[in-house]
C-alpha cells in the first residue's frame, strides 16, 4: 500500500510536468501582455516602457523565462502579481480557503442527498418516486449554473424580501456582511445560494449514476444469496449492495473533478465569492499572468491530489484491488 | 429438409431508428431540436435586426409586438435569442464532429496497436483529462483571439476549436475501451487471416461496431459543448460582440437583474430546453443500441 501510494505519486510528476509547459507557454506567448494599458498611455515613454520590461524579465528567450518560473515554483514562490504588486502565493493562499469551502460544502450535501435518492430509486424502480425522481434529475443535469444562479439571485435576492426588516432574504456577495466579519452563521447565510446553485446539478449526476449502478449490483449471485439467507432488506441494500455500487462512483468522482472546479469558477463568479475562480476571472480580464498560471497550476495540484486520494479510498473500498 | 421460417431482412439502421422512436421523450426532443435548428435558420425571416437599437424602446416587457421583450438597448430579444441559436447549435455540433473524429483517432490506434503506441497516447490522455478544462478555455480564448490572422479572430472558429480541442479525451477513452475488446474477437482473426491489413481492419470491421457507444457519448459532449460555449460568452471569453450568442445575452441580462429581471430568463431557458433536449435523444439512443433492453413487440 506505501510503496503504491510513493509509485501513484512519483507517476503525477511527468504530467505536472506537462502541463506546466503547456500553460507557460500558452500564456506567455499570449499577445497584448500585461503591458498593453502602460503602451497606451501617452504619457510613458519608450525608453520607460522598454526599462519596465527589462525590470520583469520579459526580453528573455522563453526556456530562460521558464526555468526562472518553475525554480520559483518549487520554491513556493510564484511570482508577483503585475496588476497588484503582490505574492501570487499570498493571493492564491487567501481564495483557496473560500473555493474548499464552497466546493466541500457543496459537495457534503450532494453526497448526503444524491445516494439515499439513488438507493431509493434502484430500490422500486419504475415507481412513482423512481420516474419523479427521473424527471428531475434530467431538469438538473441539464440547468447552467450560471443561469441557475442568476435565477435564484432574481428569486431570493431581487423579488423575496424578508418580511421583518425589508431586506434581501440571502444576501448575495462576499463571505459575510459588512461589520459581521468571521461569524460561522453569517457565512453560512451567504453560502446558502452559491451552494444551491453548485450542488443541483452534482446531485443529479450522482443520483442517476448511483441508481444504475445499484440496479446493475442487484442482480448479482451473492445479493440473492444475501436476501435467500434471510437477511432484512436493509442491511441487503446499505451493507452488501451500495458497498459494491459505490466503488464506479469513486472513480466518476475522482474524473469529473475539474469539472467540479469549473462550476466553482461560475458561481463564484456570479455570487462575487472571494474564492480562486473569482480571482482567475479578474486576473484574466487584466491580463495578469503571473496570476493566471498561479491559479492554473494550484487547480491542477488539487485535482491531482485528489484523483490520488480517490485511487486510495477505491483500494481500501474494494479489497480485490491489488498494489502491486 | 427442414427449411427456416422465413424472415423478413431489416437493416440494422432501420431496427436502431423503431426502437429509438419507442422512447417517446426522445421522439418529441428530437422534435424540439428541429424546430429550433430551423427556427434559427429562418432568423432573418424576422422583422426585428437582432443589433438594431432603439434607445426609445428599452426595457420592455415582454409583448405583442416584442414577443420576449427588449434588452437595454431596445433590441428585440427574441430576434437575437434566434440569431444566438444559430451560433450555439453550430458550435454544438461542430466541435463535436472534431471531438469525435480526434477521439476516435486516438482511441482506435492506442486500442487497437496497443504497446508503446498505447502508453504515449494515454499519458498524454490522462494530462489533458488533469487540465482545469474552463481555466485553459479562457486563457485560450483570450490569446488566441488577438493573433493577426483573420482566421482566428472570427471567435466562432476559435471557440470551436479550442473546445473540440479539450473535450476529444472522452471519446478517445471509450474507443480505446471497445476496440481493446473487439480486436480480440474471432471476425477480426478471420480478417486478418484472409490478409486484411490493419487499416482495413480498424475501420470496416471494428469501427461500425462502435457506432452506438459514440453516438450515445456524442450526445453528452454535444450538450456540454452547448454549456461550455454559453458559459464561456457568459463569463466575456467566449464569441465576442456584436455576434448574439444565448451566452452572452445572459451576461448582459445579468447586468441588469434589478432594472429587468426578467431579461435573463429566456436566453437561459433556451440552453436548458435544447441541453435538455439532447440528454434525452441520447437516453433514446442508450435504449435503442442496447441489445440487452428488450422492447414489448
Amino acid at each position: 500500500m506505501k510503496t503504491y501510494a510513493l509509485r501513484r505519486i512519483l507517476q503525477t510528476i511527468p504530467i505536472l510536468f506537462i502541463i506546466s509547459i503547456l500553460l507557460f507557454l500558452l500564456v506567455r506567448a499570449a499577445p497584448g501582455g500585461p503591458l498593453t494599458a502602460a503602451r497606451r498611455n501617452p504619457n510613458i515613454s519608450k525608453e520607460q516602457l522598454e526599462a519596465i520590461e527589462e525590470k520583469l524579465g520579459l526580453n528573455d528567450p522563453l526556456p530562460v523565462q521558464y526555468g526562472r518560473w518553475l525554480g520559483d515554483m518549487l520554491k513556493g514562490n510564484m511570482g508577483e502579481s503585475i496588476k497588484f504588486r503582490r505574492p501570487v502565493s499570498e493571493m492564491i493562499g487567501e481564495r483557496i480557503p473560500n473555493t474548499l469551502l464552497l466546493v466541500g460544502v457543496s459537495f457534503l450535501i450532494t453526497l448526503v442527498l444524491a445516494i439515499p435518492i439513488g438507493i431509493l430509486s434502484a430500490r422500486k424502480p419504475y415507481s412513482v418516486f423512481d420516474y419523479s425522481m427521473t424527471t428531475v434529475t434530467f431538469i438538473g443535469q441539464s440547468i447552467p449554473v450560471y443561469w441557475l444562479g442568476l435565477g435564484l439571485i432574481v428569486i431570493f435576492y431581487v423579488a423575496l424580501k424578508n418580511p421583518f426588516t425589508g431586506e434581501p432574504l440571502f444576501p448575495v456577495g462576499g463571505l459575510n456582511t459588512r461589520g459581521k466579519e468571521g461569524e460561522l452563521l453569517d457565512t453560512l447565510w451567504h453560502l446558502t445560494l452559491p451552494v444551491a446553485a453548485l450542488s443541483l446539478g452534482w446531485i443529479a449526476w450522482y443520483s442517476r449514476f448511483l441508481r444504475s449502478s445499484m440496479l446493475d449490483v442487484l442482480h448479482e449471485d451473492y445479493v440473492r444469496t444475501a436476501r435467500a439467507k434471510g437477511l432484512k432488506d436493509n442491511m441487503v441494500y446499505y451493507k452488501h449492495a451500495l458497498r459494491n455500487a459505490i466503488l464506479p462512483l469513486v472513480t466518476l468522482i475522482a474524473l469529473d473533478l475539474p469539472s467540479l472546479f469549473a462550476g466553482a469558477l461560475f458561481v463564484e463568479t456570479i455570487f462575487s465569492w472571494p474564492g480562486m475562480g473569482r480571482l482567475f476571472w479578474d486576473a484574466a480580464k487584466g491580463r495578469d499572468y503571473p496570476v493566471l498560471l498561479g491559479v492554473v497550476m494550484i487547480t491542477a495540484v488539487l485535482i491531482i491530489v485528489c484523483n490520488i486520494l480517490a485511487d486510495l479510498a477505491y483500494g481500501w473500498l474494494d479489497p480485490q484491488v491489488k498494489y502491486d | 429438409m427442414i427449411e427456416a421460417p422465413a424472415r423478413r431482412e431489416q437493416s440494422m439502421a432501420l431496427i436502431v431508428l423503431r426502437r429509438f422512436f419507442k422512447h417517446r421523450l426522445a421522439g418529441i426532443a428530437i422534435g424540439v431540436i428541429l424546430i429550433l435548428a430551423i427556427a434559427s435558420i429562418l432568423a432573418g425571416l424576422n422583422q426585428y435586426d437582432p443589433t438594431a437599437q432603439n434607445p426609445t424602446d428599452s426595457f420592455a416587457k415582454p409583448n405583442s409586438a416584442h414577443w420576449f421583450g427588449t434588452d437595454e438597448l431596445g433590441r428585440d430579444v427574441l430576434s437575437r435569442i434566434l440569431y444566438g441559436g444559430r451560433v450555439s447549435l453550430a458550435v454544438g455540433l461542430l466541435s463535436t464532429f472534431l471531438s469525435i473524429a480526434l477521439g476516435v483517432v486516438v482511441g482506435a490506434l492506442s486500442g487497437y496497436f496497443g504497446g508503446w503506441m498505447d502508453s504515449v497516447l494515454m499519458r498524454v490522455t490522462d494530462a489533458f483529462l488533469t487540465f482545469p478544462t474552463i481555466f485553459v478555455l479562457i486563457i485560450l480564448g483570450a490569446f488566441l483571439r488577438e493573433q493577426q490572422l483573420f482566421i482566428l479572430q472570427n471567435s466562432v472558429f476559435v471557440v470551436i476549436v479550442i473546445i473540440a480541442a479539450l473535450s476529444w479525451m472522452w471519446p478517445a477513452r471509450l474507443v480505446r475501451g471497445l476496440f481493446l475488446v473487439l480486436r480480440e474477437k474471432e471476425f477480426v482473426t478471420a480478417s486478418r487471416a484472409l490478409g486484411g491489413g490493419s487499416f482495413r481492419i480498424i475501420v470496416q470491421h471494428i469501427l461500425p461496431n462502435c457506432v452506438g457507444p459514440i453516438l450515445v457519448s456524442g450526445t453528452l459532449q454535444m450538450a456540454s459543448a452547448i454549456i461550455t460555449e454559453s458559459g464561456l460568452s457568459y463569463l466575456g471569453f467566449g464569441v465576442q460582440p456584436p455576434t448574439p450568442t444565448w451566452g452572452s445575452i445572459l451576461s448582459t441580462a445579468q447586468n441588469q437583474v434589478f432594472r429587468a429581471p426578467w431579461l435573463g430568463f429566456f436566453p437561459g431557458f433556451m440552453i436548458f430546453v435544447t441541453v435538455m433536449a439532447i440528454n434525452y435523444i441520447g437516453d433514446g439512443l442508450r435504449d435503442a443500441f442496447d441489445p440487452y433492453v428488450i422492447h414489448a413487440e
